[in-house]
């Protein structure tokens, strides 16, 4: 069980890497409901769209990021903001890796700020993002 | 620099869509869970949904005929912008509680801010569009805060 007097500033989360396959992009696509054809068509991504490959959805590196928190948060603790934005694209067969770090922690709130990122291969944090989560009183 | 931005254009601010409101069903969430590769429990047998859920569950379904040629939907919130390409924003989410099955949901998207910077490369439109989220009690559940550059 995570406790809040046990965390402290600098604390590593989980990493986890992810290579989603084309197969694992259509369903994700299709569960959100999105039809934007850079994340199937690849003649359309490439030629049309200039892109080198098919494209891996900015929101669900979005969506990675918030794991990286609920699976290290589990019952223990409430995300209570969440912020993130794409910066660099990722492609299909491309490995990232979420992670984070905690980066403050205030006692009378019982709220931990944690920074989090998605890695490319080369180690450039594609998607940074910030969560803060608050954890019970005893 | 010669504005961009209207007055007409200007205008749009503070301009809100039409609510949707739609029941969250356990099977909706799970199928949401298993795409995005959760691993907690409660959010693969459907009973809460995961953190980012939300963001387009509440978006309405248009017809066919709306789809433009990149597959995407028309999205008549924001008004027709001089610059055109968009590049990665940022969005920013406060969660007052968490979304259940169960849960009757209303969703209104606001343009909150529409404003123009010089960057490196050319003129950049800043698009701040709002979600509010709100239960059958009219009470809060999710705010969104997205902001979309167009250069």
């Amino acid at each position: 069980m995570l406790r809040f007097e046990d965390i402290r500033v600098g604390l590593a989360l989980p990493e986890r890497a992810f290579t989603p396959t084309s197969a694992e992009l259509f369903v994700y696509n299709a569960a959100i409901w999105n039809p934007h054809r850079i994340h199937y068509d690849l003649p359309y991504a490439t030629q049309v769209e200039g892109y080198p490959a098919i494209v891996i959805d900015g929101p669900l590196q979005g969506d990675w990021l918030t794991q990286a928190v609920t699976d290290w948060i589990g019952e223990d603790a409430r995300l209570v903001v969440f912020k993130y934005s794409n910066r660099r694209a990722a492609y299909l067969g491309d490995t990232v890796t979420s992670g984070g770090t905690v980066k403050a922690s205030d006692k009378s709130s019982r709220r931990v700020t944690l920074e989090l990122f998605i890695k490319n291969a080369k180690g450039e944090v594609i998607a940074p993002g910030e969560a803060v989560v608050e954890f019970p009183r005893d | 620099m010669a504005a961009l931005l209207t007055p007409e254009l200007k205008r749009a601010i503070g301009k809100r869509s039409a609510p949707i409101t739609e029941l969250v069903t356990a099977r909706e969430i799970r199928r949401y869970a298993t795409a995005t590769s959760q691993r907690q429990e409660k959010f693969l047998n459907g009973r809460e949904a995961p953190p980012l859920f939300y963001a387009r569950f509440l978006k309405e379904i248009p017809t066919l005929d709306r789809m433009i040629h990149d597959g995407r939907f028309m999205d008549d919130l924001l008004p027709p912008l001089p610059l055109k390409r968009t590049m990665a924003g940022g969005c920013e989410t406060t969660y007052h509680r968490p979304i259940r099955a169960g849960d009757t949901l209303t969703g209104v998207f606001t343009i909150k801010d529409l404003y123009e910077k010089e960057g490196a490369s050319g003129p950049l439109i800043f698009a701040t569009v709002e979600l509010a989220v709100t239960d059958a009690e009219n009470r809060p559940v999710v705010t969104e805060l997205t902001t979309r550059i167009f250069r």
